[in-house]
């Protein structure tokens, strides 16, 4: 299995030359297995140009796991070119919007109703399917199998644990670790704080020796203090928790989208000071690199 | 005179207690700092409420992997604001028994209670008012008629033939009301604010819905007005009469538009109260 990052920015496209290296598309990652099926996970701007690759290649066969649907997760999809071709089959995986109660389909034909978008989505030709997912679903592919968790994001999110030619994957969507909303002293402080943890040691379990991590971490700790409850976690929390997890190597992305390049670069550097000594390896993500697991 | 206040009492003594819990829910949930532990605090506070939210996260809509079993259990799997919004949608259709009772088809004076509520937190924006007045002006427009379901529920003969009345003579209801009760569900909505202790500019605004003279008295009173007319007149649901009321000047004036000018403004409020009927279903839903 090899993957490759098609974007890595956080919340809003980010392009310009500050942004050349790490990349300033929105989070979207291309795993294909070795034997050459494709799956995509997350749809946000980056997926654009995978899109234009695979014109070269169609009709094509394609799975798209979308973590969450906000709009830098999903943005892309609408440009993603073999959508438009017949005799392609794409399938669409994502969660439920449970307060509309609608499923994943509504990712497309909400972005693209009339006023905010040219055409609809009734007119995209390839075949289409959607699956919604539940909690916990399992999906194979054949080729892969894809599971899921439900994250700590302000929505449904789900990681997705990728298993193909023997290697694994996850990939958090977006995430920040569970955390007690009492202080203690408080009644509920307790009992709050065991269902955290349980939380948070159900997805340290899920995620426990995979050979590929990949995982939201937009913010540093002084960022994070004015940031909690928003929904990412930090570069030493992301460690940590791979640290804990005893995973393979560690990619770090949904890069906060006023970070230019040598600020990346600058925090790159003194995590690797600081982590000399730890039990985890890792790298930034940049838009562009490939990665053979 | 006497005799009538007695038995609007002993009718208004007789509805179930006000969950406050919906009045604080509505309150936070339009604060975008909403601080989660205060929100998970009322709901506990407020046992149906929390039986209500947990048949919900665990109905098939969520499609969660294990039962949750309490509110602390929903605020860490969910996140606050998915349960900010599950709450807000539930809140707002907790207070009111949902059988059909004496003529009143509860699901059309549902949808009418909340496009009027949608339409007078539209119109008090319009107006410029904070966030926090928003949801007043919500609760204010959901609850404007809540005297007919005291009608319906304890006065149910005389209330039938108010309903006849006014269908018959397609005259509105309050003025049938007035002639077989000897009051109108304005009224009797009063005691009802007065009894739950509902803040003074929420009672005032149920009270006088129908009566605002010129207008231009109060900004809550004539929002509230205005939005029942514009939801009468385009037929969102049903409460018992169909017609509406021009508006009078004062009210007029504080938009500086007419009826029809006001419905121009408002091209949203068809999909903001589709979202608001939704909960209606999500409440039903087991
Ligand atoms: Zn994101
Ligand atoms: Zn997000």
């Amino acid at each position: 299995m090899r993957f490759r990052f098609r974007g890595t920015r956080g919340s809003l496209p980010a392009p310009g030359p500050d942004t050349v290296r790490y990349g300033g598309n929105t989070t979207c990652i291309e795993v294909r297995s070795d034997a050459g099926g494709l799956l995509v996970l997350d749809a946000g701007t980056g997926i654009r140009e995978l899109g234009l690759d695979e014109a070269r290649r169609m009709p094509i066969d394609c799975h798209v796991f979308i973590s969450h649907t906000h709009w830098d997760h999903i943005q892309g999809l609408p440009f993603f070119v073999p959508l438009f071709v017949p005799g392609n089959r794409i399938t669409i995986y994502g969660p439920p919007d449970p307060l509309t109660m609608t499923g994943i389909e509504a990712v497309l034909t909400k972005q693209m109703e009339y006023p905010h978008f040219p055409v609809r989505a009734a007119e995209l030709l390839a075949d289409i399917d959607y699956e919604t997912l539940r909690d916990g679903q399992v999906v194979d592919l054949g080729f892969a199998t894809v599971s899921n968790m439900l994250m700590n994001h302000p929505a449904m999110d789900f990681g997705f644990k990728v298993a193909c030619d023997g290697k694994t994957l996850f990939f958090t969507g977006d995430h920040e670790p569970f955390y007690n909303i009492y202080e203690p002293g408080d009644e509920d402080y307790a009992d709050y704080g065991k269902i955290v943890d349980e939380r948070n040691r159900a997805i340290t379990e899920f995620l426990r020796g995979v050979d590929a991590f990949i995982i939201d971490a937009q913010y540093t700790e002084e960022e994070y203090a004015t940031r909690r409850g928003w929904g990412h976690s930090t570069f030493e929390r992301a460690l940590a928790l791979a640290e804990e997890a005893g995973v393979g190597r560690v990619y770090l992305t949904h890069h906060e989208t006023t970070r230019t390049d040598a600020e990346v670069d600058a925090i790159l550097d003194r995590l690797k000071r600081e982590w000399a000594d730890r039990r985890v390896r890792f790298d930034m993500a940049r838009e562009g690199e490939t990665v053979e697991v | 005179m006497q005799d009538v206040k007695k038995k609007l009492l002993t009718a208004v003594e007789k509805m179930p207690a006000f969950p406050k819990s919906v009045h604080q829910v509505l309150k936070l949930a339009s604060d975008i700092n909403c601080p989660q532990k205060e929100l998970v605090e009322v709901i506990k506070r407020d046992p149906v409420f929390t039986l209500k939210i947990l048949r919900l996260v665990n109905s098939a809509y969520f499609g969660l992997a294990r039962e949750i079993t309490s509110i602390n259990h929903a605020s860490v799997y969910l996140g606050l604001n998915t349960l900010k919004n599950v709450a807000l949608g539930l809140a707002a259709v907790g207070a009111i028994p949902k059988a059909n009772v004496a003529g009143l088809d509860m699901g059309a004076f549902w949808l009418h209670s909340l496009a009027v509520a949608t339409a007078t937190r539209m119109l008090g924006s319009m107006l410029g008012v904070s966030r926090d007045e928003a949801a007043d002006y919500f609760a204010a427009g959901l609850l404007h008629d809540i005297g007919k379901v005291v009608f319906a529920l304890y006065m149910p003969v005389e209330f039938q033939q108010a309903l006849a009345r006014a269908a018959e003579d397609n005259s509105p209801l309050h003025e049938a009301e007035a002639e077989s009760l000897g009051a109108t569900h304005a009224d009797i909505g009063a005691l009802l604010a007065e009894k739950w202790n509902l803040p003074g500019p929420l009672r005032n605004a149920i009270e006088r819905h129908h009566d605002v003279g010129e207008g231009g008295r109060s900004q809550l009173v004539d929002c509230v007005f205005a939005a029942n007319q514009i939801s009468k007149k385009l037929a969102f649901g049903a409460a018992g009469d169909f017609s509406s009321t021009p508006l009078p000047p004062g009210v007029e004036a504080r938009f500086a538009l007419d009826l029809e000018g006001l419905i121009k403004e408002m091209p949203t409020l068809d999909e903001e109260v589709e979202h608001a009927r939704i909960f209606i279903k999500l409440g039903e839903a087991s």
